[in-house]
């Protein structure tokens, strides 16, 4: 190839990259919005832990907004994980995978459309979670603060989740293995979305909470970064 | 230029051997089938052929490609049809099609998906979900998926699944017109006979015998195949 067409090359293989993440994330999207099985259960699992909480609890205002950031993000943790277990188990169970392993993709292609269909899916369940969250514990959660911690966080759970899921899908003990593989790599995670969660429903201004964010952040690319490196291995038999 | 050039393929799974010392050479065009009884690793060769599985040890170069360092590029020019159709069941047909011509990065995709439909009679079914057609219409439509990228090489492994006679008249039809080489696994010695060029009988993974099909009759094809049970490492 003549040196000057490299760029064009280049270019032409990222739109492709660019147009089998995009068919491939359609293409979860259309089949949760038929099946609605994700989705529904993870929305009504909520709820339904959401109202445990509030009558075992029984939390006066003072001590729900002391309590909540850790609430919501257990919460949203264990959601994550329903969501998680049906990414490449639906695949692997249906024989589509192999249909997809089949195909001229590049495996990183097939993680960050994995990824992403996770966070629009868990998107949509956090958008109706928190603003019922708001409501029973009288909590000012729908605030654009408060909304990126819950995008950064939701990111990076998705993006080591992915991984793990697709590592679990292939053992027969997946249900039980992914939690026990994922949560104590969400640790970290998980402390900085709860207290920048914390910090801005104390009325924190940004600057205090920058750091939490800066922190999830760096855990999104970290995870996003080696999950893209390690998913083509780990598909291999 | 082979289609298929496989050397020495071995493949354990854990500490069982499931390919011992596989070799496989096929031409452009040419259409070959595996038989052997249960066991002998025609599923298993077909799945290292279509860059599924990896060899633990062996060398294998597929229309001129190695497989082994470049298995996306040889992925782009083979077609798999096999026991799983590989489609959405909550797809209609024409969307399962339209993904997959989508991931090859196929251009006319509408026109495309409209023609392979159409080569297997199922244009009338097209915004039909997977899932409300029969096992035999999914199986034609599997045949299209396979065809979708007009591959130099098919892999075929028992690929009769659920083909009433018309469905397989049909199969045997589209796999001829294709030009594609051909290697296909099956039980089916009345149909690997029928389609094929040359068998190649397998046994504890390993090629035991290959004959070509004009020199071959069923009753002699059938006593040749019983050498292969018997057949242990």
């Amino acid at each position: 190839m003549p040196e000057h067409d490299a760029p064009r090359a280049a270019a032409g293989a990222l739109g492709h990259y660019a147009r089998q993440l995009v068919a491939l994330v359609a293409k979860d999207l259309r089949l949760e919005t038929r099946r609605r099985e994700t989705i529904v259960g993870v929305l009504v699992f909520v709820l339904l832990v959401l109202a445990l909480f509030q009558f075992a609890l029984d939390l006066e205002r003072d001590t729900a907004r002391r309590l909540v950031p850790g609430l919501l993000w257990i919460t949203f943790l264990f959601a994550g994980l329903l969501t998680l277990g049906r990414t490449f188990a639906a695949e692997r169970d249906q024989g589509t995978l192999d249909g997809l392993l089949l195909a001229p993709l590049d495996r990183s292609v097939l993680y960050l459309a994995k990824v992403v269909a996770t966070v629009v899916i868990m998107g949509l369940v956090e958008l109706v979670a928190l603003p019922v969250f708001a409501a029973v514990f009288d909590v000012p959660l729908l605030t654009p603060g408060v909304l990126f911690t819950v995008l950064l966080g939701t990111v990076g759970f998705a993006a080591a989740g992915t991984l793990f899921a697709a590592l679990a899908t292939q053992t027969r003990a997946r249900d039980v293995l992914l939690p026990l593989l994922l949560l104590p790599l969400l640790v970290p995670l998980l402390i900085a979305a709860a207290r920048a969660t914390d910090d801005l429903l104390a009325g924190a201004a940004t600057p205090v909470t920058a750091p939490w964010w800066e922190l999830l952040a760096g855990l999104d690319a970290l995870f996003l970064g080696v999950a893209v490196l390690l998913f083509e291995a780990l598909l291999e038999e | 230029m082979l289609a298929v050039d496989a050397r020495g393929l071995v493949k354990f799974y854990g500490t069982a051997p499931a390919l011992r010392g596989c070799d496989l050479a096929v031409a452009a065009g040419e259409r070959v089938a595996l038989l052997g009884p249960n066991g002998a690793g025609k599923t298993t060769l077909l799945k290292v052929l279509a860059t599924l599985v990896r060899p633990s040890s062996g060398a294998l170069r597929l229309l001129g490609i190695d497989a082994l360092r470049s298995p996306s590029l040889v992925r782009a020019r083979i077609g798999v049809l096999a026991h799983e159709t590989y489609l959405y069941r909550d797809l209609t047909a024409a969307e399962n099609l339209r993904l997959y011509a989508q991931l090859y990065g196929l251009d006319a995709v509408e026109e495309r998906v409209a023609a392979m439909l159409a080569r297997v009679g199922l244009t009338d079914r097209a915004h039909y979900r997977v899932g409300t057609l029969s096992r035999g219409q999914q199986q034609r439509l599997a045949l299209a998926r396979a065809l979708l990228h007009t591959p130099a090489l098919l892999l075929l492994d028992e690929p009769d699944t659920g083909l009433d006679e018309p469905g397989q008249a049909l199969l045997a039809d589209i796999v001829r017109a294709s030009g594609a080489a051909v290697v296909l696994a099956t039980h089916a010695l009345e149909r690997a006979l029928a389609l094929a060029d040359r068998v190649v009988l397998l046994a504890a993974g390993r090629v035991i015998h290959t004959a070509r099909t004009a020199e071959l009759d069923l009753a002699t094809l059938r006593e040749v195949y019983g050498t292969a049970a018997p057949v242990r490492a």
